[in-house]
């Protein structure tokens, strides 16, 4: 019930799915493998991010035809990542993608 | 339209390789490549989550990892908390949005960071090639 509040809080201010609290939480509090955790976790996400989104659009933020854009390529992306994941090692995809984490985040605060 | 193609190919890859949300790269892609403002981006950025997750859902249940109860009992209690983040995101301002948000990327770094660490450890080995 915490993990519940804690991720759909998390989700609401955010805009993202609210997996990087659930999967930890669902290992650390429930004794969940980490495969069980995310499959899991991404059930949920569709839950929360539905409504999430259906709130936003109540407040007016929503761009309907970018979401499409932008949502619609990723889930062909997201087979793609998973076909590579059997493919390659994670560990320098991990780092590079930390490292473009921090400089994104860098721009949007300096810019 | 291309850069919006891009930022979807580019963050569902990565979401399926490293199992980390779409969400983290839709939010700065949609505002420093197609120029949304912070609130926008997350709004939008919500409702481009929804088809990635119920294709991940779909292919995680076929290997049989989703556990139903836990994720629709999750899912239910999380839509307050949602409602709750939305209405507080919306409350704030777009710059001190953005400044958190930023932090929470560093965030999902260092657990990301954290992790390759982990794997180099003594436990380190092929048990982990499908990680995410």
């Amino acid at each position: 019930m915490a993990i519940g509040t804690l991720a759909g809080l998390f989700s609401g201010l955010f805009g993202v799915g609210g997996g990087s609290v659930i999967v930890p939480l669902l290992m650390l509090w429930l004794g969940y493998d980490e495969r069980s955790a995310t499959a899991t976790s991404l059930a949920a996400i569709g839950f929360i991010a539905a409504f999430g989104a259906a709130v936003q659009g109540l407040y007016g933020n929503v761009h309907v035809l970018d979401a499409v854009l932008v949502g619609l390529p990723a889930v062909g992306g997201v087979v793609i990542g998973a076909w590579l994941q059997q493919r390659l090692s994670a560990r320098w995809i991990s780092l590079l993608f930390a490292a473009v984490l921090v400089a994104s985040a860098a721009e949007l605060v300096l810019r | 339209m291309s850069a919006a193609i891009a930022i979807g190919v580019a963050a569902g890859i990565v979401a399926g390789l490293l199992g980390v949300g779409g969400g983290v790269l839709f939010v700065p892609g949609l505002v420093l490549l197609l120029g949304l403002g912070q609130h926008q981006a997350e709004a939008t950025s919500l409702l481009a989550i929804v088809p990635v997750a119920i294709v991940g859902t779909y292919t995680q249940n076929r290997y049989g990892n989703v556990r139903h109860a836990d994720a629709l009992l999750l899912g239910v209690l999380s839509l307050a908390g949602a409602g709750a983040g939305v209405a507080l995101a919306n409350a704030l301002s777009g710059a001190v949005l953005r400044d958190a948000f930023a932090a929470l990327m560093v965030m999902v770094a260092a657990q990301l960071v954290r992790r390759v660490l982990r794997d180099d450890g003594p436990h380190a080995g092929s048990s982990r090639a499908s990680d995410a």
